[in-house]
C-alpha cells in the first residue's frame, strides 16, 4: 500500500528523481500511529463503557465463583435433612417465631423447608444448575444453528430450500410446548436420568432456539456472499471450505454473539419453567449429587408454602430475577458493541 | 399480488401443521403411562373395552397385521388394502383432523370431545390476552412515544427501567411476587375461586396485567427506538417548517411512522400472550386453556394434548403470517 501511494507521489511531484527525504517523510506519515483495532477490540472498549453490561457480567462471575464454589460457600449439606436440628419449618433468620423449633437462626439463613433442608444452601447449590443450563444449550444451539445457516447460506439452491421449510416448521413449534412434551416424553427413559434430568434438558432446551441462528447466519452469509473480498478470495483460487472460514465465519461471529447472549437467560427462564412445572430437573436424595436442585423447583416447593415461609418462594425467584436481569444487561451492551448504529438510538 | 402471497402461505400451513401434528404425536407416545392410570388398576377387561372404544387397541403408526390378515383372508384390491394399512391411531386422527374433528377427550371418559373443551375454556384464555394486550398496547406505546419525546428524561429513565425489568424478569417469576405482594401487603387474594372467573370480573385483571408485562415492555422498547429514528427525519422538520401544530407533526407525522415496526411485532405478540399463559393460568389458577393443557399432560390425555398444541402451533403460524404481511401493506418498498 505505502510503495504504492509513495509511487505516485513521486511521479507526480518530480518525475525520475530519487526524492529520498520527502519520500522518508511520507512513509513516516502513512505508517500507522497505532496498531490497527481489530473488531474485537474495538467492541471491547465499547462495551468497557457500558455500565450496566459491566455491573451484569460481574454478577454473572460472582454466580460462576459461587456456583463453583458452592460446595465451600454453603453451610450445610443440601440434601440432607436435619429434622432434629433444623427444625420443620424453620423460618427466615430475621423472623421470630414463638416455637424455638420455628423461630430463625442465623445457622440457617433463610430457613429450613418442610423436611429440614437448609434453603440457603439450595439456593447456594441451584446456582450451578442455572448457569449450566444457560451456557450447555446456548453451545449446542449455536453450534447447530451456525452449521445449518452456513450449508444453507453457502450452499444455496435446492439444499437452502430444503434446510429453510425445515426451520419454518420448527419455528412454527409454540417452543415451551415442546419443551414440555419432550420432557413428559423422555423424563423416565435412561436419558432423562442422566445427571438428574439435566442432559434431557440440555437436548430439550436446545431443540428450538437453533433456528433463530441458522436463520441469521443464513442472512449473513447470502449477504457476505456479495462482498468484493469474497470475490477477491475466490479469484486467487481459495476454496470453498477456506473462503468460509476465513472469510465468511468470522463477518458472521458478531451478531451471533449478541444473538447468543440473548438465548442463555431464555434457557435459564424456560428451565425454571419446566423445573416449576414439575417436569425439569428430578429431585434426589443422593447427598453427593453435583446438581441437587435448581432455582425452579425451589419455586415449585416455596410455591406450595408459601403462606407460612413466603422466604422459600422469595427467594428462588429472586435469584432467577437477577441472573436473567444481569444477562439481558450483557446482551444489550453486546448488541450495542457490535452494532454501533443500533446503539446511537 | 398481496392475496396470492397470503394463500401461498396459508397452505404452506398445511405441511407444518402436518409436521408438528407428527412430532407431538411421536414424542407423546414416548410417554411412559397411559391415559387410563389410576391410583388403583383398572380391571384388564375394562382397559380392554375403553381401548377398544377409543381406538388405542390399534397399531400407532401403521396396521401391517390387518393387511397381512385381509391378504391372507384372499382381499386384493388395492383401496381396501390401502385402507386397512392405515387404520393406525396416527392416520385415524388425521382423518379426524382434516374433518376439523379432536376426537374425544379420554379424560372425560369419551363424554366431551376435545374441540368443545377448547371451545368451553377458550373465552377464559381470550379475556386473560385481551386484558394482557390491552395493557401493554395502552399503556407500552404511549410510554415508548414519551419517552422518545423527552428523551433523557425522568419520564424517559422511569420508561427504560421498567421495560428492562418488564423484558428480561420473565412473567412467571413476576406473578408469583405479584401474588406475595397483594396478598401480605394489601390482604387481596389474586388466587380465585372457580366460579369467580364468570363473566368480566375484576379476577381478570392480575393474571392479565402480569401476562401483558412483557409484551408491554418490549412494546415500550421497541416504540422509543422506532420514534427516535423517525424524530430526525427530514420529513419532520419539513412539517414543522410548514407551520404545523407540534400535536399534529407528532400524531401525523411521527407516530404514524414509527408504529409501522410496532404494528409487525403486535401479531407475534399476542400469539406470545396466549401461547405463553398456560403457565399463568397455572399460577392464578384460571380455569383457561393453558390449565386444561397442563392437567392433559399429567393425565395422559392424548387427544386433548394434540388438540391444544395443533391450536397453539396455529396462532404462532398466523402470527408469522401476520408479520409478513404487514410489512407489505405497512412499507411498500420491501417486497412479500
Amino acid at each position: 500500500m505505502a510503495s504504492l501511494i509513495r509511487g505516485s507521489v513521486s511521479k507526480g511531484r518530480r518525475g525520475m528523481a530519487a526524492p529520498t527525504t520527502t519520500m522518508r517523510a511520507l512513509d513516516r506519515d502513512l505508517e500507522l500511529r497505532r496498531p490497527p483495532r481489530s473488531l474485537w477490540s474495538d467492541a471491547w472498549r465499547r462495551f468497557r463503557k457500558n455500565r450496566l453490561a459491566i455491573a451484569g457480567l460481574a454478577y454473572i462471575l460472582f454466580l460462576a465463583i459461587v456456583a463453583i464454589a458452592a460446595p465451600v460457600i454453603a453451610p450445610h449439606n443440601p440434601v440432607q435433612s436435619d429434622v432434629q436440628h433444623a427444625g420443620v419449618f424453620r423460618q427466615a433468620a430475621w423472623i421470630h417465631d414463638p416455637n424455638p423449633m420455628r423461630t430463625g437462626t442465623w445457622e440457617y439463613p433463610l430457613g429450613t423447608d418442610s423436611v429440614g433442608r437448609d434453603v440457603f444452601s439450595r439456593l447456594v447449590y441451584g446456582t450451578r444448575v442455572s448457569l449450566v443450563v444457560g451456557f450447555v444449550p446456548m453451545v449446542f444451539t449455536v453450534s447447530i444453528g451456525m452449521l445449518v445457516g452456513l450449508l444453507a447460506g453457502y450452499a444455496g439452491g435446492r439444499v437452502d430450500n430444503l434446510l429453510m421449510r425445515f426451520t419454518d416448521v420448527v419455528y412454527a413449534f409454540p417452543d415451551l410446548l415442546l419443551f414440555i412434551i419432550m420432557q413428559v416424553a423422555f423424563q423416565d427413559a435412561w436419558i432423562g436420568k442422566l445427571l438428574n434430568g439435566l442432559v434431557l434438558l440440555f437436548i430439550t432446551l436446545s431443540l428450538v432456539s437453533w433456528v433463530t441462528v441458522a436463520r441469521l447466519v443464513r442472512g449473513e452469509v447470502l449477504a457476505l456472499k456479495q462482498k468484493e473480498f469474497v470475490e477477491a478470495a475466490r479469484a486467487i483460487g481459495a476454496s470453498g471450505a477456506s473462503i468460509v472460514a476465513r472469510h465468511i465465519v468470522p463477518n458472521t461471529l458478531g451478531p451471533i454473539i449478541v444473538v447468543a447472549a440473548y438465548i442463555v437467560p431464555g434457557a435459564i427462564i424456560s428451565e425454571a419453567i419446566l423445573s416449576y412445572l414439575g417436569i425439569g430437573i428430578r429431585p434426589t436424595v443422593q447427598l453427593d449429587a453435583p446438581f441437587p436442585t435448581s432455582w425452579g423447583s425451589m419455586i415449585l416447593e416455596g410455591s406450595k408454602a408459601w403462606e407460612s415461609q413466603p422466604w422459600m418462594l422469595i427467594a428462588p425467584t429472586l435469584a432467577v430475577a437477577s441472573i436473567t436481569l444481569a444477562f439481558t444487561f450483557v446482551g444489550d451492551g453486546l448488541r450495542d458493541a457490535f452494532d454501533p448504529r443500533q446503539a446511537e438510538r | 399480488m398481496l392475496l396470492a402471497f397470503i394463500l401461498r402461505r396459508l397452505l404452506w400451513l398445511i405441511p407444518v401443521i402436518l409436521a408438528v401434528t407428527t412430532i407431538t404425536f411421536f414424542l407423546m407416545h414416548q410417554a411412559p403411562g397411559g391415559p387410563w392410570d389410576r391410583e388403583k388398576p383398572v380391571a384388564s377387561a375394562t382397559l380392554k373395552a375403553l381401548n377398544q372404544k377409543f381406538g388405542l387397541d390399534k397399531p400407532v403408526w401403521v396396521n401391517i397385521e390387518q393387511v397381512r390378515a385381509r391378504w391372507q383372508a384372499g382381499e386384493r384390491n388395492p383401496v381396501r388394502l390401502l385402507g386397512a394399512f392405515l387404520d393406525s391411531q396416527y392416520f385415524r386422527y388425521l382423518w379426524g383432523l382434516a374433518r376439523l374433528d379432536l376426537g374425544p377427550s379420554y379424560r372425560s371418559k369419551g363424554t366431551e370431545s376435545v374441540q368443545s373443551i377448547l371451545w368451553r375454556k377458550f373465552p377464559t384464555t381470550a379475556k386473560v390476552g385481551l386484558v394482557a394486550t390491552a395493557f401493554a398496547v395502552v399503556v407500552g406505546i404511549p410510554l415508548g412515544i414519551f419517552g422518545a419525546l423527552k428523551q433523557n428524561s425522568w419520564i424517559d429513565y422511569i420508561s427504560l427501567t421498567v421495560a428492562t425489568l418488564g423484558v428480561s424478569v420473565p412473567s412467571f417469576i413476576i406473578g408469583v411476587l405479584v401474588i406475595i405482594f397483594l396478598s401480605q401487603a394489601f390482604g387481596i387474594k389474586p388466587i380465585r375461586q372457580p366460579e369467580e372467573w364468570q363473566g368480566f370480573s375484576t379476577a381478570y385483571l392480575a393474571p392479565g396485567i402480569v401476562l401483558g408485562l412483557g409484551t408491554m415492555s418490549y412494546l415500550t422498547r421497541l416504540t422509543r427506538s422506532s420514534m427516535l429514528e423517525v424524530i430526525r427525519q427530514d420529513y419532520v422538520r419539513t412539517a414543522r417548517a410548514k407551520g404545523l401544530s407540534e400535536f399534529r407533526v407528532v400524531t401525523r407525522h411521527m407516530v404514524r411512522n414509527a408504529l409501522i415496526a410496532v404494528v409487525t411485532v403486535l401479531g407475534p405478540a399476542v400469539a406470545g400472550l396466549v401461547t405463553g399463559s398456560f403457565i399463568i393460568e397455572t399460577i392464578f389458577n384460571v380455569p383457561g386453556m393453558g390449565r386444561e393443557y397442563v392437567v392433559a399432560i399429567a393425565a395422559r390425555d392424548y387427544s386433548m394434548i394434540m388438540g391444544t398444541t395443533l391450536m397453539y402451533a396455529l396462532f404462532v403460524a398466523l402470527a408469522n403470517l401476520w408479520v409478513d404481511v404487514m410489512y407489505g401493506v405497512l412499507d411498500p418498498r420491501i417486497r412479500v
